[in-house]
């Protein structure tokens, strides 16, 4: 209920503070002074009415959000961002999307397609050359009835411009790979269509993409595609109302500062429980943390919002206001090998390594147990987890055996050495400026040491991290994070093509230079694989071979933490790379 | 006068023209080129995107190419897009610049403002309770890092009396009176103001209070008492302007500040100036915004350096424009 809605707690308590308590302490603590102070008192009074008449009421059907990164291009297809994301998804939506029970639903359109209602199927590609002999996949999707913030209806142009504009090799888009999928657009009418994919794959009915409004971008891209990326008017003119079909459309920018966003006349769907919301951008954490509590901001957003280790100890401080919910999320915490080193190329030392790494104590201890332990690149909560991989536990003792049994068995100075004398000593490389993981680091490297493994920690900006890792160059392990999807196919990071190299313009995420001939064939078989069950033998088989064979050393699932107003209902965490923004319409104030 | 200025622009351009090229280097020496960044950012991104992007902003061409090609357009006043903002360079600084000159430009009138009096005030009773009290705040200042400053302030009158905004520009929507608007931007440019002011106030007045006390040292002020000048006309016809110049020397080198920005203090009230656009900037590797945005803070502390040289010719009449003692 909008017009009964209130404040939370925090801004509440903003508005009282000038009147009562500190102005007492002021006064108090400078009682006894001489005219100076009656001077200095005189003074503070001023201020302090400037500011109580000066402070912007703020209205009860305003929320005011806070995150920590500034938005570059606004074009939702020109670069992949999380903060542009937050943003775009109150604007505008997918076609589809992975829920906060991670299942597939329809956003922008009327029904999931799928095998089962036939609205999805597998077909003999026409011979035109290239594609001839091959099985692809045909979806069709009707949208829903949606308009532009102009009036315009949101419509299957809309769809066929905004995949001339993924392809387009001129039009700045960094990926275009899954709009090259689509080899086909057959348009029924306004609102219903018919893609034809290349290829058959499980996730055939995945259509991520935001939709370009074709009405005001078309023109544009068509006077010079190369140019389109400077010239998009999501960059000219972000708050062209047209832009936006979603609950929300932007009606102001301040760039670096804030973003405002009213409720969009044209949206069909629930009414949302604000009619303005501003998103202030504050990059640095404790500051983050002092708007928030001093009322400045509402809620600061999970996804790019405070850090787990500081939203535990805001919890211990302030949980009789705020509820801080625990996410998990598709956010895999692991170390690569880098198997070129010869020091690492038996796996029996790599198996050793991740026994005598006592991950439950490190999130016990640094996170209190609300980072769960990864057995792999597959989460627990993912559909397709398999229990039946090898799972490691913290066992010293099997960890100094397999040393041993690599050919590790002599001690000096409480390193393992081998039989060549060669120093079992190696670097752990990660980003600098990430207190969590430097730290994860520091507890590894001395439990690694009580097994006679030497590790010598390397901290470097990202760009420089990442680089050594994109190139190879890196020289033992490298401690990062990958982001993942629900039932994604863990193929850029373990499949044998998927090595970078200069061949390949050193693209692919298989950092450690694993090639598994085993592995790449269940991960081409689970691509293409519709059956679930069949899917998910094949998604054990993979989990198994990465299991034994660890070319990435898995720690923890990160958590997004959410420090939501008690107040604040209708925030659902969703743990996956499609916020909890997508669903923004439900959230309001509620007693 | 005027042919001095010609070879002082001429000289700005010459190493705004050296300077550009340094910059560029170093940036494309860097390790890590944005396509990289892209490519650990995406799973889906293939060899073909790869080299498709690197060809599209140019990455594929050797660095000095890609220089000479930016300092042609440059020339013709075309300083290049941004490659995050997707928008002109100069469309990006430009608000940018505006919020840290009003930021940097009040903290450092304040600064001068506040610390010009009490250097001088100082220095004429040295070694005096007064003095030690205004020496132990000088280091004070000058040893307090900023970001403990500045959360030190944002707990005390944000979090703690609720007197202030934490951060931020500005809290009031288009159409709000002028009034309003102008006590809100008072209100948010406050806290960082008092940190950047508290940082530099200890310099300049420590500055300030050594080079008066060399002058007051000097065998002309004892002269000038003895012919029974008043203090006021001591302090401040003779011992102030001869004061002044070495203090100038020190303020124009803070010009820069001015344009390149306060990282750290704009980053703890989020502020957006220019500090923090050139540290993403180089970060994320735009080459164009963190270029123009390096060269502006030259440009503005060459300009400081250009106004210093005239005003010590204004201070102090045995400075000629030629640099020739009188």
């Amino acid at each position: 209920m909008v017009g009964q809605s209130r404040r939370p707690p925090a801004g509440t308590a903003v508005d009282a503070r000038p009147l009562d308590r500190p102005r007492e302490a002021v006064a108090s603590s400078r009682s006894g002074c001489d005219g100076a102070a009656d001077m200095i008192r005189s003074l503070l009074a001023l201020a302090l009415a400037l500011c109580a008449l000066s402070t912007p009421a703020r209205a009860k059907d305003e929320l005011v959000l806070a995150m920590t990164q500034t938005p570059g291009t606004w074009n939702p297809l020109i670069s992949s961002m999380l903060a542009k994301s937050l943003i775009a998804n109150m604007t505008a939506r997918p076609l589809t999307a992975y829920d906060a029970d991670w299942k597939l639903v329809c956003l922008a359109c009327t029904e999931l397609p799928t095998l089962q209602n036939g609205k999805a199927r597998v077909i003999d590609l026409p011979d035109d050359g290239k594609d001839g002999g091959k099985k692809g996949m045909e979806v069709d999707v009707e949208l829903r009835d949606l308009r532009w913030g102009d009036g315009t209806p949101v419509s299957s142009k809309d769809v066929a411009f905004t995949l001339e504009v993924g392809k387009h090799p001129l039009s700045g888009v960094a990926s275009s790979e899954g709009y090259k999928r689509v080899i086909k657009l057959d348009v029924k009418d306004d609102r219903r269509f018919t893609m034809t994919i290349d290829r058959v794959t499980f996730d055939y009915n995945s259509i991520g993409f935001l939709l370009l409004p074709a009405h005001i971008e078309k023109p544009i891209f068509d006077a010079n595609p190369a140019e389109y990326r400077n010239r998009t008017a999501y960059d000219t003119n972000s708050t062209n109302p047209g832009l936006a079909f979603g609950p929300y459309r932007i009606v102001e920018i301040v760039p670096g500062s804030r973003i405002v966003l009213e409720q969009n006349p044209t949206w069909a769907g629930q009414k949302p429980g604000f009619k303005r919301i501003v998103v202030k951008i504050i990059e640095n954490t404790a500051a983050l943390e002092a708007n928030l509590l001093s009322g400045s901001v509402d809620y600061v957003l999970g996804e790019l919002g405070l850090s787990l280790d500081q939203a535990i100890a805001f919890e211990k401080r302030h949980g009789a206001k705020y509820s801080v919910v625990y996410k998990p999320a598709l956010i895999y915490e692991h170390i690569d090998v880098n198997l070129d080193n010869k020091l690492l190329g038996d796996r029996r030392v790599r198996q050793a390594m991740l026994l005598a790494i006592d991950r439950k104590a490190i999130s016990e201890k640094l996170f209190e147990g609300k980072q769960p332990i990864a057995h792999g690149g597959i989460s627990v909560l993912d559909p397709m987890f398999s229990p039946a991989a090898r799972q490691y536990g913290y066992d010293p003792a099997a960890a100094r055996k397999l040393l041993d049994e690599a050919g590790f068995a002599t001690l000096k100075n409480g390193v393992r050495h081998n039989a060549a004398d060669e120093r079992l000593s190696i670097e752990l490389g990660t980003t600098a400026g990430n207190r969590v993981r430097e730290l994860v680091a520091q507890v590894m490297q001395s439990q690694l040491r009580q097994v006679g493994i030497e590790v010598r920690i390397k901290a470097e900006p990202p760009r420089i991290f990442f680089e050594a890792m994109g190139r190879r160059t890196y020289s033992s392990l490298g401690m990062y994070a990958w982001v993942q999807r629900p039932e994604g196919v863990p193929r850029s990071s373990l499949h044998s093509k998927e090595i970078p190299s200069a061949a390949n313009a050193w693209s692919g995420q298989n950092y450690p230079g694993y090639a598994n001939p085993e592995m790449d064939k269940a991960l081409d078989a689970a691509e293409r694989e519709l059956d679930v069950d069949k899917r998910r033998t094949l998604f054990a088989e993979i989990q198994r071979l990465a299991a034994d064979d660890l070319p990435s050393l898995p720690l923890f699932f990160r958590v997004d933490p959410f420090v939501i107003p008690k107040a604040l209902k209708g925030v659902t965490p969703t743990g996956t790379l499609n916020s909890s923004t997508l669903w923004v319409e439900q959230w309001r104030w509620e007693n | 006068m005027s042919r001095y200025l010609a070879a002082r622009a001429v000289q700005t351009a010459i190493t705004l023209a050296l300077m550009s090229l340094v910059v560029f280097v170093l940036i494309g020496l860097m390790p890590g080129d944005p396509i990289d960044m892209m490519i650990s950012g995406d799973p889906q991104m293939t060899s073909e995107d790869a080299a498709r992007l690197r060809a599209m902003y140019g990455l594929d061409k050797p660095l000095l190419e890609r220089y000479v090609a930016w300092a042609g357009q440059a020339l013709q006043g075309n300083f290049g897009y941004s490659r995050s903002f997707s928008q002109p360079v100069l469309t990006v600084l430009w608000p940018r610049l505006l919020n840290t000159l009003l930021l940097a430009g009040t903290a450092f009138v304040l600064a001068t403002a506040i610390a010009l009096p009490l250097g001088i005030w100082a220095a004429q009773r040295p070694r005096s309770r007064a003095d030690y009290l205004i020496n132990l705040l000088c280091f004070a200042g000058i040893s307090a890092p900023p970001f403990w400053l500045a959360l030190l302030l944002i707990t005390l009158f944000a979090v703690f009396l609720g007197w202030l905004p934490a951060g931020g520009m500005a809290d009031v929507r288009p159409g709000t009176p002028w009034a309003t608007a102008l006590i809100d931007q008072l209100r948010h440019l406050a806290l960082p103001v008092v940190t950047l002011t508290l940082v530099q106030l200890g310099a300049y007045t420590r500055f300030m209070r050594g080079a008066m006390i060399e002058i007051l040292r000097q065998d002309y002020i004892r002269t000038a008492r003895a012919k029974g000048a008043t203090e006021t006309t001591v302090l401040w016809r003779h011992a102030f302007a001869n004061a002044l110049a070495p203090v100038l020397t020190v303020l124009a080198l803070s010009f820069g500040g001015l344009v390149s920005g306060a990282l750290i203090t704009e980053t703890m009230f989020a502020w957006p100036g220019m500090g923090k656009a050139i540290y993403q900037a180089i970060l994320d590797n735009d080459y164009n915004l963190a270029l123009v945005g390096l060269l502006m803070a030259t440009l503005a502390t060459i300009a400081g350096n250009l106004a210093a040289d005239l005003a010590y010719v204004w201070v102090d009449p045995r400075v000629s424009i030629a640099g020739d003692a009188a």
